[in-house]
């Protein structure tokens, strides 16, 4: 019955990379582009840091365990650091494209927000590193046999699609506060998301310890979620708003919405 | 999950002259209980993909195969994408009850002890839904130790054909099976499970008629033929003991006397055919009677021709034994069947009781006037030899039908005289027939402890004694038949040759004596594990070339020829070269050096073709001939995982489903409600369209 477990840690894993996709990307084409293109970013990063783990494992000592997993704890440092270059490296262009795209519209405006930008770079980042971390024990999830025979635990399926989830979600958070913090010229956000990066990293070093990781991983991703929807423009209030807000209150802000030029710096 | 893909036809390796029924194949795959040597090493988390840490597969497993004849399949079939079972260990008859009703997780992967492994558990086994499938572990002396007697067969009276059955199952580390499905303090054990799944898909199905019918068929029209099934075929060794030509028909004056032994065996698992009292006791006793008589001074001038000759596939309805007698038939073969003078067969004989050998002798033949009196004769050369040796003769009762032989064959085309000589007068003695425990052990052959590889190959062990004996009367016998007038207490077969060929044969191939007598690019199909005599479809399996060398080193000569002559034999001025076969083999390792002293070897060694005449005709569902043919198959492996309950996986798939759920709808909420959200003053909404 391995079809169970397939679909079960499938859906755990990508639900809400799905919906966000299907929801508020996917009618979009210019979003659809730059989710796209932003995913080949973050593949060329993987493939260097890779290239770099690869090469130091060929030049060391393969038979001294403990220097291989040094290693590896390096190769994880570097991929993220390179990651966030390449996010880095991302806004750059996405902010050169804006110019363009604003130059060709009629109304000289870009017809995308650089918060809009920032999230769906942020979102493609997640979705093709979750996609990456993730896909190989999918496959062997369709098999008849879960992982123990060694001692390993039995969870082992649902706590990495669980992992990945909140991987999907911290890139997409990390997205929106990167760009801004990039855009505010504020060094200390970037400073902080590339350190929490890092340690959402480390932790899943943790692992098969699942508690020592998982719980530390997703109260990084709260409070990244929290951060990123105020740095979005998000409030207490709006929140309050939100729940309490009637049906013509939407219709009026709606078009005051469609009418509301982005703040460009 | 899988339901069990029973196949349990009946097999028609039947011998109907005795009556007795056949063995019921359901789906199966032997396993050795090796587990430890395919434990993997835990490493870091590079290299070591989830399947490892998911998947044990299990080596060393030899598989239980289809084979077909004209009209039945045997053996076993697994679904396309393997079956599995929670494995669970039957040990006495209770745990079968657990597995058949009482156990909370069907289905069940059966693992037997080899000694529970009989045709009543088959029969209790095969119409179970909670059986997906079934595993044999059986325990063989590791080498280390040598071929140790350690393991004792249960002596009570199980009958010849009830199946296998035989030494004590050493328990294995199943260290999956004990920590997870051994009830823990009396309760039902709780998931994760230990599981099982085997692959064994074969490709034919039905009967040898469909399966040639298809492959031809492949073959006819398409590019990339996949055949589903093999005839089983080799070839047979003969030779003799005046040279012939091969290359033309003997005189039709000449009369030759052929002793037949079988070179085959099988079990029920594929190439798993150890057949030590079934095959090899046998033809080990005939190879040794053989170099007694090409010892003999006077052979030559015998006024009759002998003929040693080994028939490969005879397990299958007589492979070997029909195909010569149709290639005499058709005049493919250097001798008629008018050139025949008598036969004499070894039948199994090592396992005689109080030394008593039995001639049978067809009853039909008998009741013949005219061939009676050579059966006389015949009788009498064996009786007249025995004087002296170990060995008494005795006539089993004109009544009784043949046992199963080769002789059978040749008597459905001619009536010739005839004798089968075996240790049995009614019923076999053999209880190990066709079973992967008909084994040294099983012909009593003991080692003493503490022996070299060397030394084991030359010690004469009481076994090997008892088989000289009966080579020494088949020699003497068959000397006095052949004319022969001189002194036949001279003829003597040699303890020590038996000895080594039993070891060779038996224990294994790779030792000094076989290396030195075979070709040197045929180093490869000696080896150190126990040899196998299954005919399988390959042609010249180990078994038949091992004997063709084995002959032509004891009966022939060796001559001084160089490496081209003897590679060449037809550049050579000998006049004797049609009449011989030049074999160089590598010689025995120099004391001094570690290079071998190579030489040339002029025998009267033959190989012909063991195929059945029905592939030769084309007529597959021929009831004339062996149809036999074994199907094939791609993937043949088993491996062992944890299974999780249902319930854990029902879970995994409703939390998936409700995350999707919940996510989707959130987000569409959010994605309505961001102008609101995301709507601080002097900035826009980040998600909203």
């Amino acid at each position: 019955m391995g079809a169970t477990v397939f679909f079960g840690c499938t859906f755990v894993a990508f639900g809400p990379a799905f919906s966000l996709f299907l929801l508020t990307v996917a009618g979009d084409p210019l979003r659809v582009i730059i989710l796209v293109a932003g995913a080949f970013f973050w593949l060329v990063s993987l493939l260097l840091a890779s290239l770099i783990w690869f090469i130091s494992v060929q030049l060391s000592n393969r038979e001294d365990s403990r220097l291989q997993y040094g290693l590896l704890v390096f190769g994880a440092a570097v991929s993220v650091l390179l990651q966030e270059a390449f996010r880095f490296a991302y806004f750059k262009l996405l902010k050169k494209a804006d110019e363009g795209l604003a130059t060709l519209s009629e109304d000289g405006q870009s017809p995308i927000s650089l918060k809009q930008m920032a999230y769906v770079s942020g979102l493609s980042f997640g979705i093709i590193s979750g996609v990456f971390s993730v896909i190989n024990i999918l496959a062997d999830s369709i098999g008849p046999g879960i992982v123990g025979i060694h001692g390993d635990s039995p969870y082992y399926f649902i706590t990495s699609a669980f992992l990945t989830m909140a991987v999907v979600f911290l890139h997409t958070f990390w997205g929106v506060i990167f760009f801004d913090a990039c855009e505010r010229r504020r060094y200390w956000s970037l400073a902080l998301v590339v350190a929490s990066h890092l340690v959402t990293s480390g932790l899943t070093f943790l692992n098969p310890w699942y508690q020592a990781s998982l719980i530390p991983i997703y109260i990084i991703t709260i409070s990244m979620g929290v951060w990123a929807f105020f740095t979005a423009g998000g409030s207490l209030h709006n929140v309050l708003a939100c729940l309490s807000c009637k049906q013509e209150e939407d219709n009026r802000v709606m078009v005051y919405s469609a009418l509301q030029v982005p703040v460009e710096d | 999950m899988y339901p069990l893909k029973v196949m349990l036809i009946i097999s028609s390796v039947t011998y109907p002259e005795l009556g007795i029924p056949s063995i019921f194949h359901p789906n199966f795959t032997e396993l050795h209980p090796r587990l430890k040597s395919s434990l993997f090493r835990l490493g870091f988390c590079w290299g070591n993909s989830v399947e490892r840490k998911i998947y044990i597969p299990l080596n060393k497993t030899a598989p239980c195969v289809r084979l077909l004849n004209a009209t039945h399949q045997i053996g076993c079939q697994s679904s396309m994408n393997g079956d599995t079972g929670v494995i669970h260990v039957v040990e006495k008859d209770q745990d079968l009850k657990w597995v058949l009703t009482d156990g909370p997780h069907p289905p069940y992967m059966v693992l037997l002890e080899g000694e529970l492994f009989t045709r009543e558990l088959m029969l209790q086994l095969k119409g179970s839904s909670r059986i997906s499938g079934l595993a044999v572990a059986i325990s063989k002396p590791s080498p280390a130790q040598g071929f140790s007697p350690g393991l004792k067969c249960p002596n009570d009276g199980f009958g010849v054909y009830s199946n296998n059955y035989g030494p004590q199952y050493a328990h294995c580390n199943w260290t999956c099976y004990q920590d997870h499905n051994l009830p823990q303090n009396g309760s039902v054990p709780e998931y994760p499970l230990c599981a099982m799944q085997l692959f064994a898909h074969m490709h034919a199905v039905t009967n040898t008629v469909t399966c040639m019918r298809r492959s031809s068929l492949q073959t006819a029209f398409s590019l990339n033929p996949e055949e589903v099934c093999d005839a089983l075929s080799d070839y047979n060794v003969w030779s003799t003991l005046k040279p012939i030509n091969t290359s033309s028909k003997i005189d039709p004056m000449d009369e030759v006397i052929i002793v037949a032994t079988r070179i085959d065996s099988h079990s029920f698992f594929w190439n798993v055919a150890p057949g030590a009292e079934s095959a090899v006791a046998s033809f080990v006793t005939h190879l040794a009677a053989a170099e007694a008589l090409h010892k003999v001074p006077d052979v030559q001038t015998l006024p009759r021709n002998i003929m040693f000759t080994f028939f490969q596939g005879e397990t299958f309805d007589y492979i070997g034994s029909s195909r010569m007698v149709y290639d005499m038939q058709m005049d493919k073969f250097p001798i008629r069947l008018d050139n025949i003078h008598s036969f004499l067969e070894l039948s199994q004989v090592a396992l005689r009781n109080s030394s008593v050998l039995w001639m049978h002798t067809d009853p039909v033949s008998q009741r013949n006037e005219s061939i009676q009196p050579q059966i006389k004769t015949l009788v009498e050369a064996l009786i007249n030899g025995s004087t002296g040796a170990n060995v008494t003769l005795q006539e089993v009762s004109q009544s009784q039908p043949l046992p199963p032989s080769s002789f059978q064959r040749f008597l459905r085309a001619k009536s010739i005289p005839g004798v089968v000589l075996a240790d049995h007068r009614t019923s076999f003695q053999n209880r190990y027939y066709q079973s992967m425990y008909d084994t040294a052990e099983n012909i009593l052959m003991k080692y003493p402890e503490g022996l070299s590889p060397e030394e084991t190959l030359d010690y004469v062990t009481d076994t090997a004694k008892s088989l000289a004996e009966v080579a020494t009367v088949v020699a003497r016998a068959l000397y006095q038949l052949a004319g022969g007038t001189g002194n036949t207490s001279a003829i003597q077969a040699d303890p020590r040759t038996v000895s080594r060929m039993l070891y060779g044969f038996l224990i294994k191939t790779n030792n000094s004596w076989f290396q030195s007598i075979i070709k040197q690019d045929l180093k490869g199909l000696l080896g150190d594990e126990l040899p196998q005599h299954y005919i399988a479809v390959t042609t010249l399996v180990n078994t038949t070339q091992l004997v063709q060398y084995v002959l032509a080193n004891l009966t022939g000569t060796v001559v001084n020829f160089t490496k081209e002559e003897c590679l060449n034999p037809e550049k050579t001025p000998s006049p004797e070269k049609e009449m011989y076969v030049y074999t160089w083999v590598q010689g025995s390792r120099d004391p001094n050096s570690t290079s071998r002293v190579p030489f040339c070897v002029q025998s009267t060694v033959h190989l012909t073709k063991a195929a059945s005449p029905a592939f030769e005709l084309k007529q597959w569902g021929s009831t004339e001939y062996s149809t036999w043919t074994e199907s094939r198959w791609k993937d043949i492996r088993a491996r062992i995982f944890l299974v999780a309950s249902k319930e854990l996986e029902i879970i995994t798939l409703v939390v998936g489903i409700a995350i999707l759920i919940l996510s989707l709808l959130a987000t569409y909420f959010i994605n309505a409600k961001a102008h609101v959200l995301f709507s601080s003053p002097g900035d826009a909404g980040a998600v909203a369209y």
